[in-house]
């Protein structure tokens, strides 16, 4: 998958054999005059993971909150495993798995003790090749809640309650995983610890994984495609290098000649920095060539859609 | 394996733990002190008082009636305030989340509020029998109409209580509601003083809640020597079985529905936004 994902392009065309485990179709969400989702279409494959960034506002949690079964949608098709989330059974809700943006409960509980009783609900639930729930050390051991097993969850600190919120989330190995903003409060050693996570779910469990962020350089690490929620629709839905070929096909270059500094812009880097060499060979320093970051492909889309 | 049985099975086991954690917390252990010494007080100065017209202590009176009073405060708070709180942190939507998770949510809190309604019942219970010696002789059928006209009070008031809490967004509004109501029933409840002395208008709206017939079967149960003392002279244990019954049913009929309404319409932002007003109160 890791493989797959660095050779960008070739993964979304490996995903279509997969079977799609999240299909949306024209999905609307009304509240009382103001229309949040206008017809909001995508698909995500089985071990996809997705990323969904939009501005504040831009209806992100609804439309997680809808493929949840949390909140009934205005209008359109949306099916999660194949069934309607408004519908769901608990067949089906054994099968997800969700992290929301906040929590506070169970502040009186242990940590083992609370992953333990919850991880139980999910025991009548077991598939083929799926055996629910995650055994309770290991589950502690892969968001590194160890140390903290016997810890009353409300004496936990922020980063920590989220790990637990995501260990909660995986209880019980879901086919679908849904995280709103699963970082936020996260300190960088416990950011990448969860990037590894996501890969290993991702990965080892062929988990489908679909997550809101406001870090870009975390979507763009984590992510296999992007989809950008702006004004009610996805505007823009791709792997972050295509995006930016997309956006823009320019490179910047930077350089200096005798401590005189240079910036250019071009299409064509390599031979740009092939010619730059033949002409002033030695002189040449401070070489820098880069690429649009997804910052610059994100920041240029909305400006375009806000046109 | 039954997946909703086992649901039931695993609420058992949440209703256990929770109350394992609520009766360990200083909260908890301060209030029931608190209460516990207000109501034993109480019946420390009313010891040598007699029921007028009669040799009964008076005491032996406000004793089954306080334990009655408990237990209807406790199904009814208890269930009101644990719904508004734990919709605001994330409890509820939580057990949304897992499959059967409801089931279990719901038959946990039932375990929970019974089980700690029954502790502050023993803890006053128990100093009751040491300041009013008569209620050691309490013969044991006496008991066992305490029994079930406890559970009778728990089950006319806990639903209502989850109603309650259930069409109250804010845990200071439903504090506040229940408050209210709990306060208005005891006061007309017959069990700080005999009704008989209240106006009719207000005897009659007595009857028609919960309180004064727990109150009343409570003191059928453990000072049967007083029912001169009551309205007509009788303890009318079948009207006491009939009013807590009809309020049982009319409650287990409402609360599910009203209960499946408010979980289907609860999510993430629902909640993020009632957290954002109540730091807005805060702040």
């Amino acid at each position: 998958m890791k493989v797959m994902r660095d050779l960008g392009e070739s993964s979304a065309l490996a995903g279509q054999a997969e079977p799609a485990v999240i299909e949306v179709r024209d999905l609307r969400m009304r509240y009382g005059p103001v229309e949040v989702l206008q017809g909001v279409d995508f698909t995500v494959r089985a071990g996809e993971v997705i990323a969904l960034l939009g501005p504040n506002g831009a209806g992100k949690t609804t439309t997680i909150e809808i493929l949840e079964g949390f909140r009934v949608r205005s209008g359109g098709q949306v099916r999660v495993l194949g069934t309607d989330p408004a519908g769901g059974d608990e067949r089906w809700r054994a099968r997800i798995g969700v992290v929301l943006q906040s929590w506070r409960d169970h502040g009186s509980w242990r940590v083992r003790e609370l992953l333990d009783h919850l991880g139980r609900y999910y025991a009548p639930y077991s598939d083929e090749g799926r055996s629910r729930p995650v055994p309770t050390d290991e589950l502690m051991a892969a968001v590194g809640l160890t140390e903290h097993a016997g810890r009353r969850v409300a004496k936990l600190s922020g980063g920590q309650r989220r790990r637990l919120d995501v260990a909660i989330g995986i209880v019980g190995r879901p086919d679908v995983l849904f995280l709103d903003e699963p970082t936020a409060g996260f300190d960088p050693e416990a950011r990448r610890d969860f990037h590894d996570l996501v890969h290993r779910l991702s990965d080892l469990d062929d988990t489908t994984i679909l997550l809101t962020t406001h870090d870009l350089d975390e979507a763009e690490k984590l992510a296999d495609r992007i989809l950008i929620l702006s004004g009610g629709r996805i505007v823009a839905d791709g792997s972050a290098d295509r995006l930016a070929r997309e956006v823009s096909r320019d490179a910047q270059v930077r350089w200096s000649v005798r401590g005189e500094h240079f910036v250019h812009a071009t299409d064509d880097a390599t031979g740009f920095v092939r010619d730059l060499f033949a002409q002033h060979g030695d002189e040449i320093g401070d070489l820098e060539v880069r690429r649009a970051t997804l910052e610059d492909t994100y920041m240029a889309i909305l400006r375009k859609e806000e046109r | 394996m039954n997946p909703t049985l086992h649901a039931v099975r695993l609420g058992l086991a949440r209703g256990w733990i929770e109350t394992r954690h609520t009766l360990v917390s200083r909260q908890e252990i301060g209030f029931t002190v608190v209460t516990s010494a207000a109501m034993i007080v109480v019946m420390y100065f009313q010891r040598d008082a007699t029921l007028p017209g009669t040799s009964i202590s008076l005491a032996a009176v406000t004793l089954p009636g306080v334990l009655g009073m408990l237990a209807a405060f406790n199904g009814l708070l208890s269930a009101v305030g644990g719904l508004a709180v734990e919709r605001e942190d994330g409890t509820l939507l939580r057990a949304k989340a897992l499959p059967q998770g409801m089931v279990g949510y719901l038959v946990g809190r039932i375990v929970l509020v019974s089980l700690t309604t029954l502790t502050r019942v023993l803890v006053v219970l128990v100093g009751g029998l040491v300041l009013i010696p008569s209620l050691a002789h309490t013969p044991p059928s006496g008991w066992l109409t305490m029994v079930w006209v406890l559970l009778l009070g728990l089950t006319a008031t806990l639903p209502l209580g989850a109603v309650i809490g259930s069409l109250v967004t804010n845990p200071q509004t439903a504090a506040g509601l229940s408050m209210l109501l709990t306060g208005g029933l005891a006061a007309v409840s017959g069990i700080f003083y005999p009704l008989s002395a209240l106006a009719g208008w207000l005897q009659a709206l007595a009857h028609v809640f919960p309180l004064y017939w727990l109150g009343l079967g409570m003191r059928s149960a453990l000072s049967p020597a007083g029912a001169a003392a009551e309205i007509g002279g009788s303890w009318h244990t079948l009207e006491t079985i009939g009013v807590l019954g009809a309020w049982s049913v009319a409650g287990l009929l409402l609360a599910p529905p009203i209960l499946r309404r408010m979980a289907r319409r609860e999510s993430g932002s629902l909640m993020q936004m009632r957290r954002d007003r109540a730091l807005q109160r805060i702040g």
